[in-house]
């Protein structure tokens, strides 16, 4: 096998926020998640339960680009009212995007300037609400950049560790931001006020680097591992099976 | 035994200014889009407008149809952000109660019980709240916990686009997901369904099992019969997501010379003639 690329090294990086999930609803929003849930299931996490990406629950991964009517293992019937009905009973482990984040895991999807007259409305704040106050729920950034890790976000969609507790017992009980995937490292909140802190580093890049890149002063960040490399079998698994088209790639690049 | 067929002209003629209108489908896949374009064509305002978003919020926006949009997000699928959508909020032109997308159909489902909230633990500690102050907690008598209450969103009228219906009013789903139109149908005082085809009665067998007939006609006004009525989003089994076409769409948000020549080509048109044009665009 040749060496792994970035965008490799990132599906590694997003299946490792599954690992010890067991048999829940792995829910990936992007290429590069989509592609670590299925390489979870795969190799070490058998019992994750994951979708073709509509109503459809699978048992065996389609490829990235699978035409709509592919062949496909169908192990069960997963429409969106089913999906929400996953959510509230906390089954459910979600990677979203993330536009803004901030030290305390607050998520922006919503809009950029003030809400009432957005400078740049985006998608709305979509489940991003109910996921982070109901279940785990992860982040994947492909530019990790300070316009996005800022100091603070301009419309809260998905909820920080900071405000579920302003929230009170009833918002933080299920609440866990689990990790935040980039194209430069992992980071995560396990640190005593859940700020947010470096948890691994992508082969190559420095603790100055990503702080360089993020818009609010990390938690201590001494004796940082180098974040999981991927395993011969992980990359074949990736390159032939799941993304032979290479479509992780377009999402890094963009 | 009532024959509830209509035309969009006439489903638009019982619609007012003002209307709190529900529109089923989700982001570009499966709208009742044809209702949509007699609504464009049509001189009512002021709307507010209840959906899990795609084109038609954008094109009612657009369009300058619309007061306030109530959503969990619009989006067109494969291009993410709803041009025309975000051109209304940027430009301030209509209002917003922008939801979670679970509190949305909490909310339907509370008009559609009749009662005037539903607890959830969604939204709690959420930009949500400032930004749509009328919501309110509610405190469980049993054990103290303290939920969002969302209100009920009562809806004058509900329209859904379904791959067959009959002439009573019962709808049939072929995809593999109905989404919330039973429950956008059940919230509304009146419910027009248009749909791919109007089958005979016991028609339904044919196409797939009785699960699949998802609305009954219980809750049916009347039932338009509109091939390529959700065209461009996809209403599969029986067609696609039209990309070329939406992609046309999404680059006329440019300026209003670029949506008056999608409109002149693709709205201000009758929809026999929209039918041999969605038909041979998706060939």
């Amino acid at each position: 096998m040749s060496s792994p690329t970035l965008a490799e090294i990132c599906v590694v990086a997003c299946a490792e926020a599954w690992r010890g999930d067991g048999e829940i609803l792995a829910s990936p929003i992007g290429v590069i998640p989509t592609l670590a849930v299925r390489l979870a299931a795969l190799t070490f996490e058998p019992d994750l339960v994951y979708t073709d990406g509509d109503a459809l629950q699978l048992g065996a991964p389609i490829a990235s680009d699978a035409p709509p009517d592919a062949p496909k293992v169908v192990e069960a019937w997963m429409p969106f009212a089913k999906v929400f009905d996953v959510v509230w009973a906390g089954k459910r482990h979600v990677m979203m995007g993330a536009t803004q984040i901030d030290r305390f895991g607050n998520q922006n999807i919503a809009c950029i300037g003030p809400w009432a007259k957005p400078k740049a409305q985006l998608l709305g704040v979509r489940g991003a609400p109910g996921n982070t106050v109901n279940h785990p729920t992860s982040y994947w950034v492909a530019a990790h950049s300070p316009r996005v890790f800022v100091e603070a976000v301009d419309c809260v969609s998905g909820v920080g560790y900071d405000r579920v507790a302003l929230a009170g017992p009833t918002a933080s009980e299920f609440h866990e931001i689990r990790r935040v995937v980039t194209n430069l490292a992992v980071l995560d909140f396990e640190t005593p006020d859940h700020s947010m802190r470096i948890r691994s580093l992508h082969p190559g890049v420095t603790v100055d680097e990503v702080q360089a890149a993020t818009g609010f002063p990390l938690a201590g960040s001494a004796d940082v591992p180098e974040t999981r490399a991927p395993t011969d079998e992980d990359l074949r698994l990736v390159r032939e099976l799941l993304d032979p088209n290479s479509l992780r790639d377009s999402e890094l690049a963009s | 035994m009532t024959d509830k067929r209509v035309t969009e002209a006439d489903v638009v003629g019982e619609l007012r200014d003002g209307m709190t209108i529900g529109i089923g489908g989700w982001g570009s896949r499966r709208k009742p889009m044809s209702i949509v374009r007699e609504i464009l064509r049509s001189d009512l305002r002021d709307l507010t407008v209840v959906s899990y978003g795609g084109p038609d919020v954008g094109m009612l926006c657009a369009a300058g149809k619309v007061r306030k949009a109530v959503y969990g997000f619009v989006s067109l699928d494969s291009i993410p952000l709803e041009p025309h959508f975000r051109a209304a909020r940027q430009n301030a032109t209509i209002e917003a109660m922008e939801l979670d997308e679970g509190m949305l159909q909490l909310g339907l489902r509370a008009a559609a019980w009749r009662v005037s909230f539903l607890p959830c633990r969604a939204g709690l500690g959420s930009a949500i709240r400032e930004n749509n102050p009328e919501l309110k907690t509610v405190v469980s008598p049993y054990d103290g916990q303290e939920l969002l209450a969302m209100p009920a969103l009562r809806l004058d009228v509900a329209l859904l686009h379904a791959n067959r219906a009959d002439a009573r009013g019962d709808a049939q789903y072929l995809g593999a997901d109905w989404y919330f139109d039973d429950l956008f149908a059940m919230a509304a005082d009146r419910t027009f369904v248009s749909c791919e085809q109007v089958v005979e009665p016991g028609g339904f067998a044919s196409a797939g099992p009785p699960e699949s007939i998802r609305i009954s006609r219980m809750w049916t006004h009347g039932v338009v019969e509109a091939p390529f009525g959700a065209h461009f989003t996809h209403c599969v089994p029986d067609y696609p997501r039209d990309e070329v076409l939406q992609r046309e769409y999404a680059a006329s948000a440019k300026d209003d010379d670029a949506w008056k020549v999608f409109r002149a080509k693709w709205i201000d048109i009758p929809e026999p003639e929209y039918r041999k044009l969605a038909a041979a665009s998706l060939s």
